[in-house]
This record gives C-alpha cells, structure tokens and sequence, in this order.
C-alpha cells in the first residue's frame, strides 16, 4: 500500500537551477524509506516538496505529480497549513521554539486551534512517551525547552511533530549533530514508530541508511538514480555509481 | 483531538487573516505615502518664491528679507562649512571610538561606556546649544582671541558632538556583528590585532560603517537648534577657512528664527519654504546616494560569502 | 622574523593608544556637560519648581506646564507612532517581496530618517496647523512629531525582528501555524525587547526636539495646563530655549534648573531602554 507516490516530479528556483529532475518513486506505508546520497542531491529539496516547505523559498516551479493517499500534494489550492500537520518535519539541527517543554510540544496543537487543556496534557504526556524522553522531563516541563542537551531537545521536536498524530514523519538528517547513543536512540525510535506512522529519512552517513532502511532510494545531482530494498541496496546495488558511492569511492 | 480531514481540494487558508495582512500592508506602505506628502507640500508652499523673488535674486550673496533680498547663498554656505567641519570631528572620534569599545577595550569598559556614549545622542539638541553658547562660544573666544565665540567652529565642534553617538552607536553594531570566525581566522594566519582590525574586521563591517557615518552627517545638516543657540546667526557667505571663526548662519536657523514672525502665504513664507525644500532635497541626495553605495556593498558581499 | 613581530606590536600599541585617546576625549566632554548641569541646576530643583506654575515672567516660580506639555507630546507621539512603526516594520521583515516597491518603501524610510527636524516643523505648520485647521495644539505637535519618530521605530523594530532566527519560522509553519500565528506568538514576543528599547529611544528623541513643535504647538507664556488636544502648550524644550536666549535678566538658576529637568526626563527614559536591552540579551533563548 502506498502512502505516496510521486510521478516525474521537477523543481526549478528562480535562479534556474534544478534540485530534482524527474523523480518518480513510491513510498509505502509504515516502513522507514531512506533517501540517500552525496551533499547537493536534491534530498532536502525532496523532503520539503512533501510538507510543502518549498513554498517559503523562491521556488519558481513544481511539475509532476506528488499523491499522498492519492490527493496531489502540489495542487495549488491545497491548504498547506492542514498539509504540515499531517506530513510533519523533523530537521537536522533541533531547534526547540523560545518556549518551554510543554508549550513547545503543544504549539501546533495550539495554533490549530485546540484549547481545552485536558487534551493538552494528554498530548504532551504520550507524546514525550512516543519519543521516549518522557521519563527524562516530566518534572520539568515548564522549564524552557533550550535548557536540555542536544540529543533531548531533538527528541523534543520528535515529540512535537507527534503530537499532531501526523500520518508521514518527515526526517531531515535529525542526528547528524548528535553523539552516539543519542543517534541510537533516535534509530530505536523510528522502528517503533514505523508500525503507526510511515516514515521518511534522510539520513546523515550511508552506514545509517544501511541501519535504517527498509526501502532505500539513491538520489544523485537531482536525479533518482537507484530504488530497492534495504536489503538489496546495500548487499548488492546495481548502478555502478551508487556501488561507488556505498563503498565510499566518492561523496 | 483534532478533526482529521483527508487532505483535499480545500478552498485557501482562512481568510480572517486577510484584515491583518491589510492593515500590516497598508503600515508599510504609508512611509512612501509621508515622503509624498511631505514634499508635495513644500513644493506647492514654494514655487511661488520663485515666481515672486525671481532666480537673480534667490542666487545672490545677500540675505536681508526687510530689504527684499533673498539670496540664499550665504544660507547654504553656512550650512555647507558647518556640516564640513562637523565630518571632520566626528568621522574620525566616532569610527575611532567604535572600534576601541568593540575591539579593543575590555568588556566591562565597554559596558561601561557605551550608554555613556549613548546619553550623548540622548541629548536634545537645545541642551547642547544651551551649554555651547555659555561655555563653548566664550572660550572659544579667549583661547583663539577672536571678537566673539558665537562661530562657525563652536557649530561644527557641537554638531561633531552631536553626530558622534550615532556614528559610534551604529558603527560599533556593524563591527560587533562581524562573525568571530573571520577575526579567528586572521589571528590564526599571524595577524596582529591591531591588523585584523583594519584589514578584516572593519571592511567587513564597511557597509554598516558607512551607514553610520551617513546619518550622522543627516543629523549635522538638520541641526536646527544648536547652530541657532551658536553660530551667530550673521548670514554671511563663507568664502574660506577663515571664516569658520567669524559667524554664519545655516538654512534651518533661518527658517525656525524666521517663521514665526512671517505673515502667512507672505513672499517671505514662501522663500522660507523654498530653503526648506532645498534641505529637503540635500537629505534626499546624500541619504539615497549613501544608500545605494551600502547595497552595492551588501551585494558584494552576498556574492564573496556564497 | 622577531623583528618583524617587533615593529608590527609596536603599531599596534600606538595605534591602540591613539584610539583610547580619542574615545576618551569623546567619554569626557559628555560627563563633564551632564554634571555641569546638575550641579548647576540642582539648586533650583525644589517642590515649586517641579509643581508650580511660572510666575514674574517666567523668572520665578514652577515650570509644571513645561513638564506636562512634554509628557502630553510624547504620549501623543507615542499612540500614532509605535503601531505605524511597529506594523510597517513587519510589513518589511516578514512581508515584503523583494522587489521594486519593497526598495522604494526603504527609500522613503531612509529620507524620512534624513529630513531635518525644521523641515517637519515647516510641514507641520502647513498641513496640520493651518491646512487641515488643528491649529497651534498638542494634536499637530504629536502628528508632526510621530511622522518625525517613525523612521526610528520602523528601523530599530525590523532589526529586533530580523534577528530572530529564521530557523524559528521555519519550525513554526512546519508545525501548520500561519505566517501571522508565527509572527504573534514567537516572533514578536522574541523581539518584544529590541522593539521596546527602539520605540523608547525613538520617544526619547521626540521628547528633546524643538524644532518640530515651535510652530506647531509651542506657547511661551501659557501659565495653565492644556485641557484638550486642539489646546497648545507649553514644552520644555521651547522653554529652555526661550528663556535662555529671549529672556533678559533670567536668572542662570532657573535656567540650569530647566535644563536639568529636560535631561532628566530624556535621560531616565534611556536608562530605561538600556536596561530592557541588557536584560534581554542575558534572558535570551536562542
């Protein structure tokens, strides 16, 4: 079943350069894809087609099609603020918002509108849960989110995009400026949330992708050059460039 | 919990962000709309001058209203000497002491004497013009033995005085802003400090610096009060150095001494005006020309940071 | 190669002496004015000078209308000029297109900033005093007064805006919050300090000007205090300057004593605006 599906997908800015050249692939539900490849490749500029972050840059053109539970992502008209809160974004630095635990979890409850405080506290608690720090801060979760370590306040923009209950988790290179045990962490969780939530990663090192991927896609200067599974794609990939790349021949 | 809706052709986002939009709009909008206003209306209140007095006139070298003679040379060249020197005073102290309180000096110096720096620019103009003319102007008149101290100089060394605050203010603002990393850098390579102040930092930091010191000398030009209160107000035409010792006066004294004691819609109204519109479009001259200098160099610079 | 290190440290000692030199011979000459005033004017300071109305021509008694028609001004100023300002600069920070229009708004905010403070008077008096018939009053006053600020607020306002890192915004609307819900709730709020110590200083600028509002609002003998906008008034710094220049025989107590309360009033509202600023930068959270 696939959860997405994106056909001849084109991006070009208003400088006239072209992120993504014709993409087309699928992903499917409740597995952990994982686009791969050198700096430069487009997969940024994949991630933020999927939850519309494109639209606050100078992109100039979309072409192609992007189906999320086969409506198009790209249609103008779409209402991209219910978009983001269902297809959520997780980025490579964490930035935790000027505000404390709590309402820095709650925020995107709190501009969609939702008041009522019970539902709040619930949020916040099964989020935390979900993201496994729960433990770690529920004491304190009115101090401000800036306070914790690195590894936390990303667990806490984990949890933030959870507590919208979004159907795509979008993930950004997230432990590129962790430690160890914390990118560990943050891996062990995406297996657990591979079974409610379909998940999309960029990862920041191929040994990730190979750790991570059920599906695993190979993007190369804008162009999709390679897709299999987790599996094959790292036993035996069939271009010679992403053979190349694996092995660390170049990147 | 939130409704989930399936994501579909949905109609846009809700309009009752539309009123704000305006409004916020709108607000951006009305700086274009008071320029507009304002130099409608000194071009409407003026161009009868130059129907009434006539160009031969305007361009004379004598200013003496009773009489009909309306030559706003003198004017000019008053404000012109004394925006001259003012330059001369705080071009130097002003980008100077910004980079000793944000290069050199210690920080708990700096902390110290930066709101010091800014109480200056804090001081209205009528103050400074207040203690110029008791102090100032009477020892300028010993120390240089001069027939009195109400001069060009006790001008151009009070609105120095008055440019400086914001020449530091902002100076200091472009140079704190600087990344550490190029100042790093530089000592890395075996630079002295006292090098990468003047070969990194501060043309890194030139377009704000520039900027600095053009609003200090918009400030100069406009000072009304303290070139009333010291300059002498002898609306003489300037002819040389020497006469920064002898008194002048510049267009703004005129206008605000004058205005008062000047029957509406009279010819001398509307001369009064027409100096006000050519203040008007010496500021426009100098604040875009300045302007467009620090595009070229935030562009520039753009261009060697990407 | 110890050469060569010798004689650039010894350019740079004398380099760094030269500029202590010169900012001390900046620092100097502002301390020495202030406490010169205060010494001098401290004496006149009393309970009557600060409450009491003028009497003898202005040569004894109280300056209170003084001090009320300033602060009517700055409160005048401060009501059409901070929400223009505030929402013109956001306008700019957060709106703008880059483009054209956007460039010729900056223009018309850097000519605003360079228009001199008698050029605002003159059109004061033209548009507001006699054109649109408001007469000499604490209304045109504040009107000419905050076209004159705004420049300042628009500038230091969009400053403390864009210094709010971007990365926030981008958070925000990834979270499905609107442009306005992230401008409401994170970045005004985190620029909230920025803006106030600008408004406070803009403010602070408009409170010392004479110029603006000698044809515009200032009375010299006006011994009552104003009852209405339309009323005009009495202001402290047309004040000092009348009395120290238009009024023979006035004693240097009284005018020092001016002067004085002039400083003060300005000066409390820059210890004002500097305290916001350094508490800010310690309690920031980015």
């Amino acid at each position: 079943m696939n959860k997405i599906s994106i056909r001849n997908l084109s991006l070009t800015y208003s400088d006239g350069t072209q992120p993504l050249r014709d993409i087309s692939f699928d992903i499917p539900a409740n597995q952990i894809s994982v686009i791969f490849g050198p700096a430069g490749g487009g997969k940024s500029s994949l991630l933020r087609t999927l939850n519309r972050l494109n639209d606050l840059t100078d992109l100039q053109v979309q072409e192609g099609s992007v189906l999320l539970d086969g409506s198009d992502l790209l249609d103008p008209s779409l209402d991209v603020i219910q978009l983001r809160r269902q297809v959520g974004m997780v980025f490579a630095r964490p930035v935790v918002l000027p505000l404390s635990i709590k309402k820095n979890v709650t925020y995107g409850l709190e501009v969609a509108g939702e008041t009522n405080k019970d539902h709040l506290s619930e949020a916040v608690e099964s989020s935390l849960k979900k993201a496994a720090i729960w433990d770690e801060v529920k004491d304190r979760l009115d101090d401000p989110a800036i306070a914790l370590s690195g590894g936390q306040q990303q667990r806490i923009c984990l949890a933030r995009v959870l507590a919208l209950e979004p159907e795509v988790i979008l993930l950004d290179e997230p432990t590129s400026g962790l430690d160890p045990i914390s990118t560990g962490k943050v891996e062990e969780s995406l297996q657990d949330l591979k079974r409610e939530y379909t998940i999309v990663l960029v990862p920041h090192s191929v040994q990730q992708a190979a750790r991570t991927a059920d599906q695993a896609i190979f993007l190369l200067q804008g162009e999709l050059i390679e897709v299999n599974s987790g599996e094959l794609m790292f036993t035996n990939p069939q271009d010679p460039r992403t053979q190349d790349y694996i092995q660390g021949r170049f990147g | 919990m939130i409704s989930k809706q399936k994501i579909g052709i949905n109609p846009k986002p809700p309009k009752r962000e539309f009123l704000i939009t305006a409004l916020i709009k709108a607000a951006g909008y009305s700086a274009i709309i008071f320029v507009g206003m304002i130099f409608l209306f000194l071009l409407v209140e003026s161009l009868p001058a130059l129907r009434e007095v006539g160009l031969s006139n305007l361009l004379s070298s004598r200013w003496y209203p009773i009489e009909d003679h309306y030559g706003v040379l003198p004017l000019i060249g008053g404000t012109l000497i004394i925006t001259i020197g003012a330059t001369m005073i705080a071009l130097p102290f002003g980008v100077g002491t910004a980079i000793y309180l944000s290069e050199i000096a210690p920080r708990w110096l700096r902390e110290t004497l930066k709101p010091i720096v800014e109480i200056l620019g804090g001081l209205p103009s009528v103050v400074l013009g207040f203690m110029g003319m008791l102090i100032l102007s009477p020892y300028l008149r010993i120390w240089l033995d001069l027939p009195t101290g109400l001069s060009a100089l006790a001008g151009s060394i009070l609105l120095g005085g008055i440019a400086i605050p914001t020449v530091v203010s902002i100076s200091e603002d472009a140079l704190d802003a600087v990344p550490r990393s190029y100042r790093d850098a530089s000592l890395a390579m075996g630079a002295t400090e006292w090098q990468t102040i003047w070969r990194v930092t501060l043309p890194a930091a030139r377009s704000g610096v520039l900027t600095a010191v053009m609003l200090g000398i918009g400030r100069a030009i406009g000072e009304t009060m303290t070139v009333m209160m010291v300059t002498g107000n002898a609306p003489i035409l300037p002819t040389g150095i020497k006469d920064l010792f002898s008194p002048v006066r510049t267009m703004t004294a005129t206008i605000a001494a004058e205005m008062g004691e000047v029957a509406n819609s009279s010819t001398h109204y509307h001369v009064l005006f027409l100096i006000g519109i050519i203040l008007f479009l010496i500021s426009l001259v100098v604040n875009v020309t300045a302007s467009a200098v620090v595009f070229r160099q935030k562009k520039s610079q753009e261009r060697i940071l990407s | 190669m110890t050469m060569k290190l010798s004689a650039r440290q010894y350019k740079q000692r004398l380099g760094f002496s030269l500029l202590t030199l010169m900012t001390f011979l900046t620092i100097i000459p502002i301390m020495g004015v202030v406490i010169y005033i205060i010494y001098l004017g401290l004496p006149a300071i009393n309970l009557e000078f600060l409450t009491g109305f003028p009497r003898e021509g202005m040569r004894e008694g109280g300056i209170l209308p003084a001090i009320i028609g300033t602060f009517y001004l700055t409160l005048g100023t401060a009501i059409f000029a901070v929400p223009l300002g505030i929402g013109s600069a956001i306008y700019l920070s957060e709106y703008a297109p880059d483009n054209k229009a956007t460039q010729l708004i900056r223009i018309a905010i850097i000519n605003l900033a360079g228009i001199p403070s008698v050029v605002y008077g003159l059109f004061g008096l033209g548009l507001f005093v006699l054109f649109l018939g408001f007469g000499t009053s604490i209304l045109a006053g504040s009107l000419t007064l905050s076209i004159m600020t705004l420049p300042v607020i628009i500038s230091t306002t969009e400053e403390a805006l864009r210094a709010v890192p971007q990365s926030f915004r981008t958070v925000s609307m990834s979270l499905g919050a609107t442009k306005w819900q992230t401008i409401r709730r994170i970045v005004l709020p985190q620029a909230l300090p920025g803006i106030l110590t600008g408004v406070i200083l803009g403010l602070e600028r408009a409170a010392g000007e004479t110029a603006p509002i000698l044809f515009t609002v200032a009375a010299f003998f006006l011994p009552r205090l104003p009852n209405s906008p339309l009323d005009a008034t009495m202001a402290l710094p047309y004040h000092l300057y009348v009395i120290s220049t238009q009024v023979p025989g006035m004693p240097i107590k009284i005018q020092y004593g001016t002067a004085l309360v002039l400083l003060a009033f300005v000066l409390s509202m820059n210890l004002v605006a500097t305290a916001i600023r350094s508490r800010a930068r310690a309690r920031r959270q980015w």
